[in-house]
């Protein structure tokens, strides 16, 4: 890891004779135009390389090169049963069950597959409604489910307020609106909306929610204790319902420092199905346990999602001969989405920044503007991680005293507090 | 109640977990237009996995599209397409034909390249486009374009909340004269030969030689007289090749303008410590004037004129350079005339400065001639 931010620092002074001091005064002068120059030279430069980089169109020789995969397995019963409702919604688009029932769908199976155009597919469904200020409940829950997935945080709770004036036993509406406080590090504000979940929803949905912002706000030993309890007296569990709590008892487990329990209910959550959240989640782990190999094993066939392909890049950098051929295609990927004017990726853009550019810096910049949005343990991780090599106790403060105020139990960010304390 | 709620509970559960982070890239097409006066030349890459959900591809839903499939529907994509964009000058459309059609790799898949062009009735300083590309069944996606004009290239996003925008093909005319001034003023500024030479110029113009040694002059008018007639004389002659060389009447190989521009900042100060030319600057200057005329006119066709604009921005990067060289009159001129009397400006300013300056034009000329590179300005 690169933890220098040398590069801003000013070039050393030494004592010259005369004429070259005077030369270099003048030179120090004209610093300013200097660095201007030189950074348009650079970025001449970048277009030219990104153009030649660029590959350009072309005519394939054969009919049968396939261009695109658009699936991994063949036609399944899902895909058909959503041609099908798309097709019916097409001849009847103001069909409100059927709206919602395919935006559902789609939202689930964006999910499933981490690709964010199903949340487009699903805002079209619900399209009729999509802008209305009043439109009717099950659409509103959709709406904010979207909303939130594209950081649009506030709209997303003024929504599920709409919602949970309207109909207070709406658990979608408790649970989606407890999960965005906790992503912001409103901890207290979660664990009240999880408790209204006790009369309307199952035990463990409740504890599992619960159990989730209260590890982050203080009680990570008892939130643990008590969700492993309740998830070995529900075995009528749904799988969702056990792939959530698996993988909530496999972070708090990590955050406590506890590998090998960790270990245990990643591997129990991964048994339950593919999920891209819990991939992400494992391979962290195995990176923070120097086990890069292993998460070349596990992520080598997910290059599309840009989450899961980072980790992967920072696997390889960890090899005994490290790889470094995902770089560009994150830097590429970065620069689309910036291009597209989205910030949902600057977490995952700062961390790359850091670990792969060796930029602190830059990844700093980024960090920060992050941590304005949502505050989950990475969010707060990588930001220490820039201030650190950046030596920037200023930036790294306000998070510290944030972190003393919310008391949250994690060894990675207590062994970065510790550091800082120390060096800065 | 509660066994309703408990099911719509957790199909959505996840989707709340999985924050988009994990995602792949959303849907955004790549828009170019390239505009040259009543033609619009356009390239437009689309994704096929955006295509396919539009109007199906896989013909034989084996998940996957080759080129087979993607020609076999080139007229359907061709027109799909083209019927959800329009380009339009003063209100009118200007009817696209499509020129090609062809593949790319982007980062996030295979694209289909389309090229057309469109025809506009008449020629305007505005293009507007009208965007609606899978706007329906995909709200998330984006078009993005980059448009080029002769005199700039700049960006837009489309969205369904700015589907229409009408985009502006050249850059205000003041701004441009502006920027072009900036260009000048920058340039005499980090151009360390044009100040040398015109300090070394200025330097003994607040002196007047007399019986083989220096005398202070006696008054301000007298030595701004002297730098009036060095600085006009130097503005007058630049002018001059500056302009020639820009509209393509006189063209000189840059190695030896650059050489020649080293060698007037090596006579001009060694002029200062074994006089050639008394009293005859001014004349120094505008000779030397020409060649620097020459360097400037270079550094302007580096800045890729546009054609339309080349009067306006000659004038502006022209008016720029005197700019930035009365500021540094500005600077020398008080301070010269303040010190004009005392030994140390007479013997270590002038004599010294111009040794030192004449040895760094010595190493210039070398470089240049020789094609070297020892200072690092």
């Amino acid at each position: 890891m690169n933890l220098s931010c040398l590069h801003a620092a000013p070039p050393p002074e030494k004592t010259l004779s005369f004429p070259t001091a005077f030369f270099n005064k003048l030179q120090r002068h004209l610093y300013g135009v200097r660095t201007h120059l030189l950074f348009l030279l650079i970025l001449i430069g970048l277009s030219i390389g990104s153009r030649v980089a660029q590959a350009t169109p072309f005519m394939p020789t054969s009919d049968d090169q396939v261009l695109e995969r658009l699936r991994t397995k063949p036609l399944d019963a899902q895909t058909v049963a959503l041609r099908q409702m798309r097709l019916e919604l097409s001849r009847s688009p103001q069909n409100l069950p059927l709206a919602t029932k395919l935006a559902q769908r789609y939202i689930e199976q964006g999910r499933i597959t981490a690709d964010p155009r199903y949340n487009g597919y699903a805002q079209a469904a619900l399209l009729p409604w999509w802008n209305q200020a009043q439109p009717p409940i099950a659409v509103l829950v959709l709406r904010a489910t979207i909303r939130q997935s594209i950081h649009d945080f506030d709209g997303a709770v003024t929504d599920l307020n709409q919602v949970l004036k309207l109909d207070p036993w709406n658990g979608q509406a408790w649970v989606t609106r407890a999960l965005i406080h906790q992503v912001r590090g409103e901890y207290p504000a979660a664990k009240k909306d999880c408790a209204r979940l006790l009369r309307i929803s199952s035990e463990l949905v409740t504890i599992t929610c619960l159990s989730g912002s209260a590890s982050l706000g203080g009680q990570a030993h008892q939130s643990y204790q008590l969700l492993q309890e309740v998830l070995t007296h529900v075995p009528s569990a749904t799988t969702d319902e056990k792939l959530w709590a698996e993988t909530s008892l496999a972070e708090i487990a990590t955050r406590l420092g506890q590998q090998q329990n960790a270990e245990k209910y990643y591997k129990q959550a991964l048994a339950l199905g593919p999920d891209s959240y819990l991939l992400a989640a494992y391979a962290d782990f195995l990176l923070d346990q120097k086990r890069p190999q292993e998460v070349v094993t596990l992520l080598k066939d997910q290059t599309r999602a840009d989450g899961l392909l980072l980790r992967l890049a920072l696997a390889e950098k960890m090899l005994p001969a490290p790889i470094k051929t995902h770089v560009t295609a994150l830097q590429e990927r970065f620069a689309a989405s910036r291009q597209r004017g989205d910030t949902v990726h600057r977490r995952e853009e700062a961390i790359f920044t850091l670990h792969l550019l060796d930029q602190p810096q830059a990844a700093l910049t980024l960090a920060q503007a992050n941590w304005q949005i949502q505050r989950e343990p990475a969010d707060t991780r990588i930001l220490l991680e820039a201030a650190l090599a950046c030596h920037d106790s200023t930036a790294a403060k306000p998070v510290l005293t944030w972190l003393a105020q919310m008391h949250t139990e994690d060894v990675a960010l207590q062994a970065l507090q510790h550091q800082l304390g120390n060096k800065v | 109640m509660k066994r309703y709620l408990l099911f719509c509970l957790s199909f959505l559960l996840l989707s709340c977990m999985a924050l988009p982070a994990f995602a792949h890239k959303p849907s955004d097409s790549y828009l170019k237009l390239n505009v040259q006066d009543t033609q619009v030349q356009g390239q437009w890459d689309i994704a096929l996995r955006d295509l396919d959900y539009a109007i199906g591809l896989d013909s034989n839903d084996d998940g996957m599209i080759t080129w087979g499939e993607l020609r076999a529907h080139q007229s359907a994509v061709t027109a799909y397409a083209l019927a959800h964009l329009q380009i339009l000058t003063n209100q009118t459309l200007c009817p696209l034909k499509p020129t090609n059609y062809l593949v790319d790799n982007h980062t996030d898949g295979t694209y289909a390249v389309l090229r057309f062009v469109a025809t506009c009735p008449q020629k305007s300083d505005r293009l507007e486009v009208r965007y609606q590309l899978f706007f329906d069944l995909d709200p998330q996606h984006r078009g993005l374009l980059q448009l080029t004009s002769p005199e700039q290239t700049r960006t837009a996003i489309f969205s369904p909340d700015q589907a229409d925008q009408t985009l502006a093909l050249a850059e205000n005319p003041v701004v441009q004269f502006l920027q072009f001034g900036r260009e000048g003023v920058w340039h005499i500024w980090i151009g360390f030969d044009h100040i040398l030479f015109l300090l070394a110029l200025l330097l003994p113009a607040v002196l007047q030689r007399h019986d083989k040694t220096w005398e202070p002059v006696a008054d301000l008018p007298t030595a701004f007289k002297n730098v009036l007639k060095i600085v006009t004389a130097f503005t007058v002659a630049h002018s001059i090749t500056l302009t020639l060389a820009t509209l393509g009447v006189v063209q000189l190989p840059s190695r030896l303008v650059e050489s020649a521009i080293a060698v007037s900042v090596v006579l001009a100060a060694v002029n200062n410590v074994y006089p050639l030319l008394l009293g005859k600057r001014w004349v120094m200057a505008f000779v030397f004037g020409l060649i620097h005329g020459f360097g400037f006119a270079s550094v302007l066709a580096d800045l890729n004129l546009p054609k339309s604009a080349l009067l306006l921005a000659l004038v502006g990067f022209n008016i720029g350079v005197e700019v930035g060289q009365l500021v540094i009159v500005a600077i020398f001129l008080p301070l010269a005339f303040s010190l004009r009397k005392s030994q140390f400006y007479q013997q270590v300013t002038v004599v010294g400065g111009s040794v030192m300056i004449g040895l760094i034009a010595s190493v210039w000329l070398t470089e240049r001639v020789f094609d070297l590179k020892v200072l690092a300005f």
